[in-house]
């Protein structure tokens, strides 16, 4: 009944364990996917191993998170090693970043047979050295990179969009038309900072940081739905996702599937099989006998 | 919230030539020995074991060894000054039995120190092991008998107590008396051998683990252990034997702030 599908991956349902929530090893990975998760996707990794920032990476603010961990990974050469030990019981996606094409390439090509789906991740809010959202927010990179890595691999390439732009849909449009196979969104909100009252010191050590939790849900959602209108590629919507309801919203906005993060802080990872059981009561009372009855309802 | 609470330093206690302990006024509720804090000195943030509750008080203290940049620059500090604190975090040492032994390897005390005081007041007789390089790097020893509980310590050199591991000490303790529960915080190595000795002898056990940490909230995956996948901050630092028997890595290696893998 909560079986769904992006580019022919099959989930037994729709949730996923979001990019840069646990997810640096296998072990976290095999644990969300023995927990209930549909599919998981890796911390982003990067072509070496990278430190990120110094603490404090991250700081609670009304309805979340902030947080600048400056995507810290062991690189692609040990992530293989990781890679490697995945149990395979559930769809898995290699988030990867870079900071222009022939990193991306590089990176997708070593991973290509280990994993279901690759995520370029452009969307980093605090990433250093021209990566993440400095790319994402270009539509002529963005395209440039999804072309350089469609033509290396043959799994299906997902695109991670940051929602801090001023059209999301100009973006989407961008990295479809050069070729990617689904859109992920959103990214996390701001940059944002919060400032100790005692001290007038920015509590991140990078001052600013990505915001996600409860809060960022709604302009999520409203990112899901334009982009729905606009391109043909399936969405996995993220932002925000605490309990069933957040994922009946995602589906119903466009998406057909959908990635939780922060709230694996709240709940814990019992959180994948409290949203499951939800969702499939939820399903039941309203006669939906399928997510795909779901997807894109409000339009 | 999980936000950094900027408190002044109550006191500093020096007690050894490298290790002191910070005690700060803390609106003691449900903090259990065992548990965490995350330590801000406005330049770097890093995890401290809880070495002090004090509800009669409303103290908490974090007991330091200065082994680097961080600890240096807090080590430098004053009464008075100011020091960013969040927490307390992770799942604490239980606390049962009526006959407990305690052992720690040297700064590795801080958290076995708030076991035993929480553990001496609700009744329970607690031996502690507490090992050291010398003699004058024995932590503690003072407030442990004040607390009640009866006090073996062991030296690397002989300086003080028994010569040699604590693991050696804690082994004769186990040959003497009957316990109903061991609790150990210190080098891993030191607990990898305890775990072999209270495995032979049927003792449960609870053992408190260090791993690199960077939000401590349960969502960075920093400390994540291999094969199961938990997050020391939140479904540890402290595990049962039977718990740490699916840590495939305890013993053996441990992640650094990029991920990269280090042999212990």
């Amino acid at each position: 009944m909560l079986e769904t599908e992006f580019c022919n991956i099959k989930m037994k349902n729709p949730t996923m364990l979001a990019a840069g929530v646990l997810g640096s090893t296998a072990a976290s990975l095999n644990w969300a996917a023995r927990s209930g998760a549909g599919a998981v996707v890796t911390k982003s990794f990067g072509k070496e191993p990278n430190k990120g920032y110094v603490n404090p990476t991250t700081v609670e603010v009304t309805g979340g998170v902030i947080n600048a961990i400056g995507l810290s990974n062991p690189g692609v050469e040990n992530f293989k090693g990781e890679l490697e030990k995945l149990e395979g019981k559930v769809p898995s996606v290699a988030s990867i970043y870079g900071a222009n094409p022939g990193d991306f390439e590089s990176i997708a090509v070593q991973v290509q047979d280990m994993v279901d789906a690759v995520e370029l991740n452009v969307s980093c809010p605090h990433a250093m050295g021209g990566c993440g959202a400095a790319i994402g927010q270009d539509p002529y990179l963005t395209a440039e990179i999804v072309k350089a890595v469609k033509e290396v691999v043959k799994i299906p390439v997902v695109v991670k969009l940051t929602p801090n732009v001023t059209d999301i849909v100009e973006i989407a449009v961008s990295a479809v038309s050069a070729g990617c196979d689904a859109l992920t969104m959103i990214n996390s909100l701001g940059p944002g900072m919060r400032i100790d009252l005692e001290t007038a010191k920015p509590i991140l050590s990078n001052r600013f940081g990505g915001m996600s939790g409860p809060a960022v849900k709604p302009v999520a959602l409203r990112c899901v739905f334009d982009v729905y209108e606009a391109v043909e590629v399936p969405i996995i919507g993220v932002g925000g996702i605490r309990d069933y309801r957040d994922v009946v919203e995602f589906l119903y906005a466009g998406a057909r599937a959908v990635q939780i993060g922060t709230a694996v802080m709240y709940e814990g990872m019992e959180i994948f099989t409290k949203i499951n059981r939800g969702l499939e009561k939820f399903m039941l009372q309203k006669d939906y006998s399928s997510i795909e009855e779901m997807i894109g309802k409000s339009h | 919230m999980h936000v950094p609470k900027v408190l002044e330093i109550k006191r500093i206690i020096e007690e050894t030539p490298t290790v002191k302990t910070f005690i700060f006024d803390w609106e003691v509720k449900n903090e259990l020995p065992g548990q965490f804090v995350m330590l801000w000195n406005f330049k770097d943030e890093k995890p401290m074991s809880i070495s002090l509750i004090d509800p009669v008080n409303d103290e908490i203290g974090v007991s330091i060894r200065n082994v680097g940049n961080f600890t240096e620059d807090v080590h430098s500090m004053k009464v008075g000054d100011k020091l960013g604190i969040r927490g307390p975090y992770g799942r604490g040492f239980e606390i049962s039995g009526s006959k407990v032994l305690a052992v720690g390897g040297g700064i590795g005390m801080a958290p076995l120190m708030a076991f035993t005081e929480e553990a001496c007041r609700r009744g329970i007789e607690v031996d502690v092991v507490s090992a050291a390089a010398t003699a004058g790097e024995l932590i503690f020893t003072q407030r442990i008998k004040k607390a009640g509980a009866n006090l073996l310590t062991c030296t690397d050199d002989g300086s003080h107590g028994f010569c040699g591991f604590g693991t050696d000490l804690a082994e004769k303790a186990l040959h003497e008396n009957d316990y109903d529960m061991i609790v150990t915080c210190g080098p891993e190595i030191m607990m990898k051998k305890l775990f072999n000795l209270v495995d032979e002898h049927k003792i449960p056990a609870q053992f408190s683990l260090e791993r690199y940490m960077k939000c401590g909230l349960g969502i960075c995956g920093q400390c994540c252990v291999d094969d199961v996948g938990w997050r020391v901050c939140a479904e540890g630092p402290v595990f049962w034997t039977d718990e740490v028997r699916l840590i495939s890595e305890f013993g053996k290696y441990h992640r650094d702030a990029s991920g990269v893998k280090h042999t212990l």
